[in-house]
């Protein structure tokens, strides 16, 4: 290597390490200060003030869902530990379901509940046929209570 | 440090013309019957999802087109490393004709995915950090091409963009890490290189047969549209002479 492609070498790499820390650095201090969802737990802790526009984001409790007529539904959002209210009028996603997860878009309103003007069904990473998913799932449930099976 | 000698040999524009052409019908084949089979056993053979139903089918376009998005950057970046330390005239007509077909694989990846997530997610766009990153990345392709056309003199302007195709590449892990980084809308990764993946493999072997079926459509492609660009900036060259008097061009 000629010393002319040593030092372009030398700079090349410090213009590319100089733009890989100033990156690394910037997305660091992002992580600390920018969420894009809150949990209710998280909502709970940084104390959110009513009228504050934030994501939700958790699971949709089971047995929570309640349909008030027309396009009107409230549903409890919970991330296993603390739970947050929210109320919603549109149209949900296909995913929607109990158990699923979900971004709730809105803000938080005076008596706490959480108003959203869109709600998105989170999608899991897993990939399976019907048939292996209902397998899996009595095998589980043999597996669950083998008290049954004497 | 010093390069091997078939690296000197494949830099210059002859051999690497007869190369690309004798690679390029290998490429483009196998990447044909590898399409139809991870199409016809994606969109036909594969059972449905259980949660998304048929919807999930996208994931045979959507996924290997993510994965070149993010490939062919890092392969631009690595040609034009050497296009700027080492003044290699080749790889800097790489990372040129490399950047059309990645910013395509890109927007393939964004109108997918936008066409996916309306039923599933429940909205065309989020500004999530997945969504937002690979819009970045799709921008950084634009940018390498345009500004490659940006300058009075083509060397420079080629510079240029071979630069901006170096440190536009620190957006690619941004791009591959953002579901494990941040809580996000977007799901994590379901294909893992080491340890398991979370699709069962009747779903998984016609995705890895279009996810090599792309990278072969990308070599051929690159062959193919690098050859037209050696003739064209050593037009009136000896070799090139030589090439299209063969054919009875001249």
């Amino acid at each position: 290597m000629s010393p002319k492609q040593k030092r372009r070498l030398l700079a090349i790499s410090l213009i590319v390490l100089g733009a890989g820390t100033a990156t690394a650095l910037a997305l660091y201090a992002l992580s600390g200060n920018v969420s894009y969802l809150y949990s209710p737990t998280a909502v709970r802790d940084e104390g959110l003030e009513p009228g504050a526009r934030f994501r939700l984001g958790g699971v949709v409790l089971e047995e929570s869902i309640q349909r008030q007529g027309g396009l009107k539904v409230g549903f409890t959002v919970t991330d296993r530990v603390n739970e947050h209210a929210v109320f919603y009028e549109g149209i949900l996603p296909d995913l929607f379901r109990e158990g699923q997860s979900v971004i709730a878009h809105g803000r938080l309103r005076e008596d706490g509940v959480f108003e959203a003007d869109k709600v998105l069904a989170k999608h899991d990473e897993t990939y399976m046929p019907k048939e292996v998913m209902d397998a899996m799932e009595r095998a589980r449930g043999d597996g669950a209570s083998p008290a049954k099976a004497y | 440090m010093k390069l091997p000698l078939w690296f000197h040999r494949l830099g210059s524009p002859p051999t690497f013309y007869a190369f690309a052409a004798r690679l390029q019908p290998w490429c483009y084949g196998l990447a044909a019957a590898l399409a139809v089979y991870g199409l016809y056993a994606g969109l036909v053979l594969a059972p449905p999802d259980y949660q998304q139903g048929d919807s999930f089918r996208i994931i045979y376009v959507h996924v290997p087109a993510a994965w070149m998005s993010m490939a062919v950057f890092v392969f631009m970046a690595v040609a034009a490393f050497v296009a700027l330390v080492w003044r290699m005239k080749l790889a800097e007509t790489l990372v040129l004709t490399a950047a059309p077909t990645g910013a395509a694989f890109t927007l393939i990846t964004l109108v997918t995915g936008s066409i996916w997530g309306r039923p599933m997610w429940g909205t065309w766009w989020d500004w999530d950090p997945r969504l937002t990153s690979e819009l970045v990345l799709f921008f950084l392709y634009l940018g390498v091409i345009a500004l490659a056309q940006a300058f009075e003199d083509r060397r420079a302007g080629r510079r240029a963009a071979c630069l901006l195709a170096l440190v536009g590449v620190v957006n690619v892990p941004v791009v591959h890490f953002a579901v494990t980084w941040w809580n996000s809308l977007h799901q994590g990764p379901t294909v893992r290189m080491f340890g398991e993946s979370s699709i069962h493999p009747s779903m998984l072997w016609p995705l890895l047969a279009m996810a090599v079926a792309s990278k072969l459509y990308f070599a051929g492609s690159l062959f193919a549209r690098t050859r037209v660009a050696l003739l064209e900036q050593e037009a009136g060259s000896a070799w090139v002479r030589r090439e299209l008097e063969a054919r009875g061009h001249v």
